[in-house]
């Protein structure tokens, strides 16, 4: 049931990034050009995500335990530190520059259009980048 | 579909399929939570399988197969029609945006998913923090490329 549980969960998050039209990287980019040709859907994306989200958090962490696992693997770190606006920073130049966030670049190569190939390879190498030169471990601490 | 250099083109604001995709993520990231005891963040996800092989792998991949197929068949049924697909900037852009969201989703611990819908959720303060300072930074890099760079 476990592996059920997250090809299910992946299906679902894959369908609501598609049918929300946020796999196409323009319709992101128009989200951020405020001053420009600005298509605000992300916006009602981002809250109907947030609100099932919230509310369903509430519900399912009452539980002692997830359904499938032993326990909760919550994000623990705490604190603002400069890694964490750093990243931030970085993340979004590049997201800015090219309408691509990890979801909907990695959702977007089923469509076969070579940019999707080319930014899911740079940004693995990126993130591989980051892991040797900053937090020099194979781990990975990272909760999204 | 193709990447016309410099160009921008405009999109429709949809925001009834908008707001029926954020529920199906919403529900995904609660499922995820529910039954794995995870957080929903893609980001965290892809970037743990770029490592050795872990115990931990085999959920992930079934993860990113699930998003690749819900994607494919949300497509075929008529959720979206990819050939209304464009790609901002050029190649170059396209390597540079993709090097940059690797690092700094890596450094700064998650992404839209992980720190934009999980983590707000969660009404983390990190989390709160980190979109509020990559959606700017997004708008800002936006507004240099179309209104100023490009004006």
């Amino acid at each position: 049931m476990d592996k059920l549980t997250a090809l299910l969960a992946g299906l679902l998050f894959g369908a609501g990034i598609t049918l929300s039209g946020m796999v196409n990287p323009m319709k992101v980019q128009n989200f951020m050009d405020i001053f420009g040709s600005w298509d605000p859907t992300l916006l009602f994306v981002m809250a109907a995500a947030l609100a099932v989200t919230y509310a369903g958090y509430q519900l399912v962490l009452k539980a002692p335990r997830p359904r499938f696992a032993l326990a909760f693997i919550i994000p623990s770190l705490q604190g603002i530190d400069e890694r964490l606006i750093g990243g931030a920073v970085v993340f979004g130049l590049g997201w800015g520059l090219s309408g691509f966030c990890p979801g909907p670049a990695i959702a977007s190569l089923v469509f076969g259009y070579w940019p999707s190939v080319l930014f899911v390879v740079a940004m693995a190498v990126g993130m591989m980048l980051a892991r040797h030169l900053f937090l020099g471990t194979d781990e990975t601490k990272s909760g999204g | 579909m193709d990447q016309l250099d410099g160009h921008s083109f405009a999109t429709a604001f949809t925001p009834l399929s908008g707001l029926t995709g954020g529920i199906l993520i919403g529900l995904s990231a609660v499922l995820l939570m529910g039954g794995l005891g995870r957080v929903a963040g893609v980001s965290g996800i892809f970037g743990a399988l770029l490592g050795r092989w872990t115990a931990g792998s085999t959920w992930r991949v079934l993860f990113i197969i699930g998003l690749l197929a819900g994607t494919f068949l949300t497509s075929r049924l008529g959720g979206f029609d990819s050939d209304t697909m464009h790609f901002p900037g050029n190649p170059l852009t396209t390597v540079l945006g993709g090097l940059l969201v690797g690092l700094g989703t890596m450094l700064g611990s998650g992404c839209t998913s992980g720190h934009g819908i999980c983590g707000i959720a969660r009404l983390s303060v990190r989390s709160i923090v980190s979109t509020a300072v990559f959606m700017f930074f997004a708008v800002a890099t936006v507004y240099m490329l179309r209104h100023v760079i490009g004006a």
